[in-house]
């Protein structure tokens, strides 16, 4: 049993779940990445000087009014049909009424009991050590919102609004298309449910990327999540939930599930009550803290948007829509898998590391599947966890290995001198090309120079020339060494052994 | 041709482009009857005289150029300050917009610019557009220049006296439950509301948006129509604006008849409760109309008995949410950020001092109307209601082709003699609410003064939904006839002021 600062008491995971199951349901927001914003024509860069990019709709200045963006229906839509949703014949936006500084209208434009999106599904898969398990996650909806303005307090201890000498508002933000994907209750995962919990935000924010619909960075806040979780003891009713918001990484999803288990199973064994509040989850500690009770639930007074006229996408758009929508990311693992005649593990390992869609790309450029994959997930993936970024931010594309693997074919450069080909390509130093030229690399495939080297090498060591005229042939590794190493690895080491055998007039 | 300031627009505008006076003199000459009256009538909150005479030379120096003119150019207008106007002080008639000057001009604005319509200034009008009278104006109460210590009607009073005492020939009003058509009836002027979407709302400031509309207010029929023109069509700022061609209403008002018109008189809005001498000079005009060659049936509308009920509902919960924004954090008042007050407290204190009561009355009623629990049976209720009485308007125009009624219950009352009674207040707007509710046009115009107070009274056409010129062809008809009969218009009879 642990206890943190903030008093909230923890008991061992697995002890928690030989007596509690887990229920969890995932709210996400998703940043659309439309050129312009949800009801105007402002621009949704990221980074941008505060209050740059408004107007008089975004700011919700009097008198204004809000026209809907296409593309973001669009796109919420492609969404719906890619997590096997029902889309709405019609539906409304709704305004959700509540005072806040970072909203400039005080109410945000949503939908309530209209969304576009309903009734769909996400399948996804978590690994075990008996093999790979599917869930299927059931999507309760998704619908469009507006994203708010950006709120910093400055002065006082916390960083939050209570105890701010002051606060800045920047409204960049507010207006940016937002949309939500709310999943039912996900029973009977037991102890998987963290797993369960990270897979699904993965396979969502694959969906999305693969959709091409959002940029989906959590780190910067394009795709953000809340999990809730209640336990109870086999055979009895639902316990109660508490929301967690702030989970910021992929890593945090699991760990806060599985935080919060631990958590509220100490509460329920210690005989106490679970409170429905709203919890704060920290990357640094991997533990929540308490934020607002919502035992008295908000009364957001929804009502139908009378700014807006209704929703109502017709059948042929959805339908063209559904037709153009791209392979979904679990239908590309199984192709792939077949295609490469790789095993589970390898897949998962390839998907879990972010080199599929890469390596897919680096065989379209006619590389073999073996070689992009051995470049992919070993040499660069290192690099990439060194680095602390995604595999794709990398400066190496799939062109370069392209290159950089009909070099090795054709003999001009080996696996050692590619390896530097990647050092220049990561440190910017230019194309395939250009590197070689400046760092020198390239195979000694001259005979009389490696002969030289040969030479050399074994008036250094002459005992070991006797040794392999005597037979004893294993012993030319150490010729072959010394050579490579003279030569800087630019040599070819299986050309330097046939050269040293011929030399030495011995055969195998 | 007399003093200009008693001009109407259609004539005006033609004296201008022949050149027989210049807009600049058009512009002086009412600016100087601002001077001399405004005073007494209180019409208007703010006039911007530099601008206006700016913008009629510039009408002047396109006259001199030969330049092809809208029909109204170089006409002055009032513009009810709850449309935004790039600069120029908006305050909705409200304390917590003073000092506000928007960044951004209303697509109306943007198109009486266009129109080369000269804007004097901005009117009076109840605070957000609440109230009948003008009297809830953080501003004070306008004054009615038929009678000074009497209301011109709201919440478009400003702009209705402005056309009443001679101040402007052209008005711009809003209209949320008949806040252009009731300070039309009582000041003896014309007002349209016209179909919901047919003027943009970008840039009004909203009260309750589905019911707003912005419209043209004008002494005579045919003004009223040529405003109309200048400001109506689509706008894809406004995502309620109707996308379809605006029927031809200046055409309509020229063509002035009502040969083989069905005209539907609705049975529910008349009789008891209605002053003696509006009821008498109502039944005058439908006499009229029929001698003009229209044919007059009853029709019933059994659900409009419910639209005010409505009506205050749908109002005041789309209302407390179009009006959260004032909460001194971006614009206009702040109170109370003096270190000492946390943010929740200065939006508190900002409103509590920014909003006068018929404000806070309306707010608090439509939070409560929208309240989880309360929803169904208010807000959703009336919903119902509303779908009701646009049916009672379908079949209704099933049989006819514009239907009539008085457009207020009585001529102008006393200033004061209302305000402590929100319900009475209410009530006079029983007749205009209807048309609201179902999204349809409607037209007030003077057909006489009442015997008992020798105050003007005014008549309603309404008509189906996009089809605005009926309200022009019965109007202008009228009119005509009745012009005819006086050997002058109504607004001739005001006293001097």
């Amino acid at each position: 049993m642990t206890t943190t600062s903030h008093g909230d008491v923890y008991i061992p995971f697995d002890e928690a779940m030989s007596r509690y199951e887990p229920i969890i349901g995932i709210e996400t927001h998703v940043e659309l990445g439309t050129n312009s914003k949800m009801w105007c024509g402002c621009s949704t860069d990221f980074g941008s000087d505060a209050n740059t990019q408004v107007c008089p709709v975004c700011l919700g200045l009097p008198g204004s009014m809000p026209v809907v963006n296409r593309v973001a229906v669009e796109s919420t839509i492609r969404i719906g049909l890619a997590l096997n949703c029902n889309i709405a014949e019609w539906c409304r936006f709704a305004r959700k009424n509540y005072f806040y500084p970072d909203m400039p209208k005080d109410y945000q434009i949503s939908q309530y009991d209209e969304p576009l999106c309903y009734d769909g599904y996400l399948d996804v898969t978590v690994d075990t050590p008996d093999g790979p398990q599917v869930f299927r996650v059931e999507i309760e909806r998704v619908h469009m919102e507006e994203d708010t303005g950006k709120l910093t307090h400055t002065g006082g201890a916390t960083g939050r609004i209570h105890g701010a000498e002051y606060s800045l508002v920047d409204y960049n933000r507010a207006g940016i298309p937002l949309i939500e994907i709310v999943t039912k209750t996900v029973i009977g995962t037991g102890s998987l449910a963290p797993e369960v919990a990270k897979a699904y935000v993965k396979e969502l924010r694959d969906v999305m990327r693969a959709l091409g619909v959002s940029d989906v960075r959590m780190e910067e806040g394009s795709m953000r999540c809340d999990v809730n979780l209640s336990l109870n003891k086999p055979g009895d009713g639902w316990g109660t939930r508490s929301e967690t918001k702030n989970v910021n990484s992929l890593r945090s999803v699991e760990r806060a599930v599985r935080s919060e288990i631990e958590r509220q199973a100490s509460v329920l064994d210690n005989g106490g009550r679970v409170i429905q509040e709203t919890r704060h989850f920290h990357e640094d500690t991997g533990r929540s803290t308490s934020g607002r009770s919502k035992e008295k639930a908000e009364d957001y007074r929804y009502f139908p948007e009378p700014d807006l006229v209704p929703v109502a996408p017709s059948r042929d758009w959805v339908e063209e829509l559904r037709a153009g929508l791209p392979e979904m990311p679990s239908v590309k693992r199984a192709r792939l898998k077949e295609e490469w005649n790789i095993n589970d593990f390898e897949l998962a390992s390839l998907a879990n590391s972010g080199a599929l869609d890469l390596v897919e790309a680096t065989i379209a450029f006619g590389v073999d599947s073996v070689a992009a994959r051995k470049w992919w997930t070993g040499e660069l993936l290192r690099v990439a966890n060194e680095q602390g970024v995604e595999l794709e931010a990398l400066s190496v594309t799939p062109h370069d290995i392209q290159q950089v693997e009909s070099l090795i074919t054709s003999g001009a450069l080996n696996d050692k001198l590619a390896r530097q080909v990647f050092e220049g390509l990561l440190a910017g130093e230019g194309t395939v090309e250009e590197i070689i030229a400046t760092r020198g690399l390239a195979v000694v495939s001259d005979d009389g120079a490696l002969l030289a080297a040969i030479d050399e090498a074994l008036a250094a060591a002459p005992d070991v020339a006797e040794k392999i005229q005597s037979g004893k042939i294993q012993a030319a590794g150490a010729v072959v060494g010394a050579v490579m190493k003279a030569t800087k690895g630019q040599a070819d080491a299986a050309k330097v052994r046939a050269l040293l055998l011929e030399r030495l007039g011995v055969s195998e | 041709m007399g003093d200009l300031f008693r001009q109407n627009a259609s004539v005006l505008a033609n004296a201008i482009a022949t050149k027989e006076v210049s807009a600049v003199e058009v512009t002086q000459a009412h600016l100087d009857r601002i001077s001399a009256v405004d005073g007494k009538v209180h019409a208007f909150l703010h006039v911007n005289a530099q601008a206006a005479l700016e913008q009629a030379k510039a009408v002047d120096a396109k006259v001199a150029a030969g330049t092809t003119l809208g029909p109204l150019a170089g006409v002055p207008l009032g513009l009810k300050d709850v449309l935004a106007m790039k600069g120029e002080p908006t305050t909705a008639g409200s304390k917590i917009l003073e000092g506000w000057r928007p960044p951004y001009d209303s697509t109306v604005v943007q198109r009486l610019r266009a129109a080369d319509i000269v804007i004097l200034g901005k009117t009076n009008m109840d605070e957000f557009a609440m109230g009948s009278s003008t009297e809830h104006s953080a501003y004070g109460a306008t004054h009615n220049p038929w009678d000074l210590d009497r209301i011109p009607g709201g919440s478009g009073g400003g702009s209705a006296a402005a056309l009443a005492a001679f101040e402007a020939p052209l008005a711009i009003g809003t209209d949320t439950g008949g806040s252009i058509r009731q300070p039309a009836s009582v000041t003896g002027t014309v007002g349209v509301k016209p179909t919901y979407g047919g003027v943009s709302r970008y840039g009004q400031i909203a009260l309750a948006s589905s019911l707003d509309q912005p419209g043209p207010c004008a002494r005579t029929v045919l003004d009223t129509a040529l405003l109309h023109a200048a400001i109506a069509g689509h706008d894809p700022m406004d995502s309620t604006s109707i996308n379809a061609p605006v029927p031809d209403v200046v055409a309509a008002a020229k063509r002035a008849d009502v040969r083989g018109m069905k005209i539907g008189v609705v049975k529910e809005l008349g009789g008891e409760g209605y002053q003696a001498g509006v009821s008498q000079r109502y039944a005058e005009a439908l006499e009229i109309l029929q001698s003009l060659g229209a044919e007059v049936i009853e029709v019933s509308c059994p659900s409009f008995e419910y639209a005010l009920g409505a009506y205050y509902l749908i109002l005041p919960s789309e209302a407390s949410s179009n009006l959260a924004r004032f909460d001194g954090m971006r614009y206009g008042l702040r109170v109370g950020d003096d270190g000492n007050n946390g943010v929740e407290q200065v939006m508190s204190m900002t409103r509590e001092a920014g909003f006068g009561p018929e404000v806070k009355r309306r707010i608090m009623l439509g939070t409560y109307a929208l309240s989880s629990g309360y929803y169904d049976a208010y807000y959703g209720q009336a919903q119902k209601v509303r779908t009701l009485i646009t049916r009672d308007f379908n079949a209704a125009f099933e049989q006819v082709d514009v239907l009539v009624s008085p457009t207020a219950p009585t001529t102008a009352f006393k200033l004061g003699e209302k305000l402590d009674d929100p319900i009475a207040m209410y009530l006079n707007d029983v007749a205009t609410i209807p048309v609201n509710l179902a999204g349809i046009g409607a037209m007030s115009l003077p057909i006489g003064l009442a015997p008992e107070d020798g105050l003007p009274v005014g008549f309603q056409i309404m008509a189906p939904a996009m089809a605005d010129d009926r309200l022009y062809l019965a109007g202008g008809a009228l009119e005509a006839a009745l012009t005819d009969r006086w050997g002058h218009l109504l607004i001739e009879e005001a006293p001097e002021l």
